[in-house]
């Protein structure tokens, strides 16, 4: 007989997950022969994708950084993939000595591998659940447990939307993410676009199809509805390594290059 | 310490070690994610190409400090493949351009454990990371294992628990997996139910359709259908349950399950048996009644195509004298018997016979496939045999007898209310022929010709008997509901049949010329009891309005008949009140006329009875000498109760009215039921009403005492209130035809 609806999926390590294949480009080795196929055909098609993806854990880094340095103290990290290599807690209390830090990952094991590491770990806490559903996210003991609503709070979305189709809403979700936010609080956005290299996306797109999270591309623009209603932190909406780079002096060669927009909002 | 070591060389000189560094942070950039901003990847750079530069150039040089550089490079999650190598080149073609060739021996041994550093450590780090995916892999199936064994226990549960039955069954028809509301709905176990397919689980009763369905979905065609059907239980019994089938798909799409949902609605059916059998049977006699009568009589009719030879019979009895049973034992007494006969009946009937109790002691045998009036004969013989022997009853012994009309026709010959008809003459005919019998309807003979006849003949003896008697009923004012005058009405105490109403003999009177004498005794007795009335009650005494049939006009002495009649009695004549048809009036010879003239002259006053419903030209009536018009019942049935309410009806009323006013003659309206209509009518101008609201028709003794009370009659009401004008105007077919209701034949 089928798997009903209601029963979860299987786990499949030979269908590529995102989450591992991001932790390849990054030069992790949690990932499987499967991941490592597709990200090298991914390559072959498109050589910049790594470095797009260093980009990406670079934006994430900065900007933890910025929201620590305004006091930000904990951090709910939605999509947040295989802990490989600097990973938000670290960052987070590497700058402000203590921080609490949720993860949150819809792939089972990135969630039990991130178990795993942060077992000993009391600041930190990993919920399995879905972005599109907040109240899953919000709502989990564990979530709760570790974070003040009241308080100021950082919420990363860094490269998780573009898996999220229109179908689902994203903006309106979005949005009740927004109305759990006390004032002061960030959101952290990074996404795939297909603006700086179109004759990629389309190739790049079909790869995904085969994972359990197809992608959606989104223009500047459609980025710049979904962060409606945050107040956009200097320098607003921008390609990943011109947020905030650590040395602004350093030139920057062809950033379009480094599809994918990022932008930090406030919640005011 | 002043003594420097020999060998000891040159601390490396900061900028130099700077140039290094940078460029080597230039050589290894990207090539994976390294957690650091470019100034902290260059401090640990520094201090590497530091740790190098010594080792180098130490005496004797210490290349294996190249392993923890290596080591270290890993550790800072320099993992990309090409970091090594870039490494390698990077400090073999620096560090003998920076301090000269003698340290290529040291650079060659120290690059070589720096790569045998950087793979060990890269090594561990690998097999540390698989084995966390691994497990990570391991606790997440784990997990995905438990939630799948935790949903499929709350499926198995809703599976056990469901108050509906579930099946599942293979495309083949087998059962392979039934819940125990199933097998407790069946009473097989699930065992038993394993051994069973689909296809053994049809009933004889199951509509073709219903297989149908299960073929196409079997087929693919249908993904699911919904059907109520019947199932035998494992010991026989029948349940109605009310069926889902699905149909389950694999991925591909292929039908690979059939899945059944069932609700046992047994009860829910029982209940609307239950209600169907009220609806459908009489409480008394739990015999049928006349609803299911007259619908499988119908539907004999309405199976059977323009080319049936099918026939259809009916045997139509109504028992004797059963109103004086009820009459002089009681209510109790009479029921009791209507209950031995019902039961006595049913034993009679046999298959294909339905027997059916229509009205009070009117019973019906209806045999839905005759063959032949032989059968109907012998079902009649069969009845009267069964009625034979005395009932016993509340301890007394009672004969019953019946009289038995039968019908038997060809379902093409005839239609179910014509058969009905017919039957109703039959009976009549055997009872006038003498209680007791039956009569089978001959279609090539007038059946209500010959009940005439039979009345016909006993009628001269009838009135030489003196078997006639007259009521009265009170015709009142509109506007007080107070009593004007009364119509006086003949019936027929006929020695076995009954008391016989007007319209029975009537018209074998007049054809046979009775009618003369007949009338002529009701005009005198109606005198009589008028003058009675008018020497106790004076100026208030109601006229009497008599019936006079066209055949008594003709008569040359009817005129001074009268006048002798009203002299000997003293009634004065405008207490008198002749009612003749509107087709007595309208013959075109004169005597009827000179009489009317001559009765006028007297005194009495002429009425036109049952107005409208002839075809004449209203014109005569101005010619004619008549007093008052009586509207004919069925105009006023459209008045009579707000959801009857007939605005065209209400029209011709009004118009009719008009018309008498015009010629200056009263108007009475007959037929008159209900407050609501004597209020309508009222207003619409009529003067006088006759009918059940006022009283029916009573013996001349009743009439003495209700006109000693003096009370108006009948409930005196404004008329309704603003009826929404033209609401309801034409929506409803006019009920013109139907049985008149005028109370005279009560
Ligand atoms: C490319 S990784 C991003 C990791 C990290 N946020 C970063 O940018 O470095 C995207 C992650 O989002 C997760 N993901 C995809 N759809 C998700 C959803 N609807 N809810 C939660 N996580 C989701 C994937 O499993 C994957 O681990």
């Amino acid at each position: 007989m089928q798997r009903p609806s209601w029963a979860p999926e299987e786990i499949d390590v030979d269908r590529p997950s995102a989450a591992r294949v991001y932790d390849y480009y990054l030069g992790g080795l949690h990932n499987f022969s499967a991941d490592r196929d597709m990200a090298a055909r991914a390559v072959a098609d498109w050589p910049e994708l790594p470095r797009i993806m260093q980009a990406n854990r670079a934006f994430l880094r900065r900007a933890v950084r910025h929201l620590a340095a305004q006091g930000i103290d904990q951090f709910l990290d939605i999509g947040s993939g295989i802990p490989t290599v600097g990973n938000v807690h670290e960052i987070a209390q590497a700058a402000l000595g203590e921080a609490r830090v949720v993860y949150v990952d819809i792939d089972p094991v990135a969630v039990a591998h991130a178990r795993a590491l942060l077992a000993d770990d009391p600041t930190t806490g990993v919920v399995e659940a879905d972005f599109t559903d907040p109240s899953s996210v919000l709502d989990d003991p564990v979530t709760r447990s570790l974070i003040d609503f009241s308080r100021p709070v950082g919420v990363l979305v860094v490269a998780l939307l573009h898996f999220v189709g229109d179908d689902r809403r994203p903006g309106e979700v979005l949005a009740r993410y927004r109305e759990a936010m006390a004032p002061g609080s960030h959101l952290v956005l990074s996404h795939a676009s297909a603006d700086g290299a179109p004759e990629h996306a389309d190739e790049h797109r079909a790869l995904y199809r085969r994972t359990a999270t197809p992608m959606t591309m989104r223009s500047r623009d459609e980025v710049a509805g979904l962060v409606a209603g945050f107040t956009l932190v200097e320098p607003g909406i921008v390609y990943l390594p011109q947020w905030r780079p650590d040395d602004p002096s350093a030139p920057l060669e062809n950033p379009e290059r480094f599809t994918g927009h990022a932008v930090v909002g406030r919640r005011d | 310490m002043t003594e420097p070591p020999a060998a000891a060389p040159a601390a490396p000189d900061r900028d130099t070690l700077d140039a290094l560094a940078a460029h080597w942070a230039e050589e290894v950039e990207g090539t994976s994610y390294v957690p650091m901003a470019a100034d902290e990847l260059q401090e640990h750079l520094l201090e590497l190409a530091g740790l190098v530069v010594e080792a180098v150039r130490a005496e004797p040089p210490r290349p294996e400090v190249g392993a923890e550089v290596g080591r270290r490079l890993v550790a800072a999650h320099f993992t990309g493949p090409s970091t090594l190598e870039r490494t390698v080149v990077l400090l073999a073609d620096r560090l003998p351009a920076l301090y000269g060739p003698e340290v290529i021996p040291a650079v060659h041994a120290l690059t070589g454990a720096l790569a045998a550093g950087y793979a060990a450590t890269l090594r561990d780090r690998t097999l540390d990371e698989q084995e966390a995916i691994r497990r990570a892999v391991l606790v997440a199936r784990q997990h995905t294992e438990q939630a799948l064994h935790a949903s499929e226990a709350r499926f198995r549960a809703m599976f056990h628990e469901a108050a509906i039955g579930i099946g599942l069954g293979d495309m083949e028809g087998r059962i392979l997996e039934v819940n125990p509301a199933m097998t407790r709905m069946f009473g097989h176990t699930a065992d038993e139910f394993s051994a069973l397919t689909v296809g053994e689980l049809a009933h004889p009763d199951d509509a073709p359709a219903v297989w149908r369905l299960y073929e196409r979905l079997l087929r693919g065609e249908l993904d699911n259908f919904r059907v109520e059907k019947r199932f035998f239980r494992r010991d026989g019994e029948v349940i109605v349950g009310h069926l889902t089938l699905s149909l389950v798909r694999d991925e591909e799409g292929r039908p690979s399950y059939q899945l059944a949902m069932l609700e046992d609605v047994s009860e829910r059916h029982r209940l609307q048996q239950h209600l169907t059998y009220q609806a459908y049977h009489d409480p008394l006699t739990t015999l049928a009644n006349r609803a299911r009568f007259t619908e499988r009589l119908e539907k004999v009719f309405a199976d059977a195509g323009p080319h049936s030879t099918r026939r259809v019979g009916v045997c139509y009895l109504d028992l004797d004298g059963f109103k004086t049973i009820n009459d002089s034992l009681g209510h109790h007494v009479g029921d009791l018997m209507l209950q031995e006969v019902a039961r006595r009946l049913g034993a009679c009937a046999g298959e294909g016979e339905l027997v059916a109790r229509t009205g009070g002691d009117e019973f019906v045998v209806l045999v839905e496939d005759s063959q032949g009036v032989d059968r109907l004969v012998g079902l009649a013989d069969r009845v009267l045999a069964a009625l034979a022997p005395p009932l016993r009853l509340a301890g007394q012994e009672l004969a019953v007898g019946a009289s038995i009309g039968v019908v038997e026709q060809a379902v093409t010959d005839t239609t179910a209310s014509e058969l009905m008809r017919a039957a109703d003459i039959t009976l009549y005919t055997a009872k006038a022929e003498g209680r007791g019998r039956w009569a089978v309807h001959d279609p090539s003979r007038d059946e209500a010709e010959t009940a005439r006849f039979t009345l016909s003949a006993a009628l001269p003896m009838a009135v030489a008997h003196d078997e006639f008697f007259v009521l009265y009923q009170p015709l009142v004012s509109l506007s007080d509901h107070r009593v004007r005058g009364v119509e006086a009405l003949v019936r027929w105490q006929h020695p076995r049949l009954g008391v016989l109403s007007p319209a029975l003999f009537i018209g074998p009177a007049e054809e046979t010329g009775v009618i003369v004498p007949l009338g002529r005794s009701v005009l005198e007795t109606a005198c009589r009891d008028a003058r009675d009335w008018h020497a106790e009650f004076g100026s208030a005494a109601p006229f009497v309005s008599v019936n006079v049939a066209p055949r008594q006009l003709h008569e040359p002495g009817l005129v001074a008949e009268v006048a002798a009649l009203l002299d000997r009695t003293g009634l004065p004549p405008d207490r008198l009140q002749v009612e003749l048809t509107e087709r007595a009036l309208t013959t075109d010879e004169g005597a009827p006329l000179k009489a009317l003239d001559g009765l006028r002259a007297m005194g009495v006053r002429i009425a036109v009875d049952d107005f409208g419903t002839g075809y004449s030209n209203l014109s005569y009536l101005r010619k004619l000498p008549v007093d008052v018009i009586k509207l004919d019942g069925s105009f006023g049935e459209g008045l009579r109760e707000e959801e009857l309410y007939d605005e065209v009806d209400e029209r011709i009323v009004g118009t009719l009215v008009d018309l008498g006013h015009a010629l200056e003659l009263t108007v009475t309206a007959e037929g008159v039921e209900t407050a609501a209509q004597a209020a309508r009518l009222r207003e619409l101008g009529c003067d006088e009403g006759q009918g059940w609201l006022f009283a029916p028709a009573l013996p001349a003794g009743d009439v003495a005492t209700m006109l000693r009370r003096g009370e108006p009659l009948g409930e005196l009401t404004a008329a309704s209130p603003s009826r929404p004008a033209g609401l309801r105007a034409g929506s409803r077919p006019r009920r013109r035809a139907g049985p008149r209701r005028d109370g005279r034949g009560a």
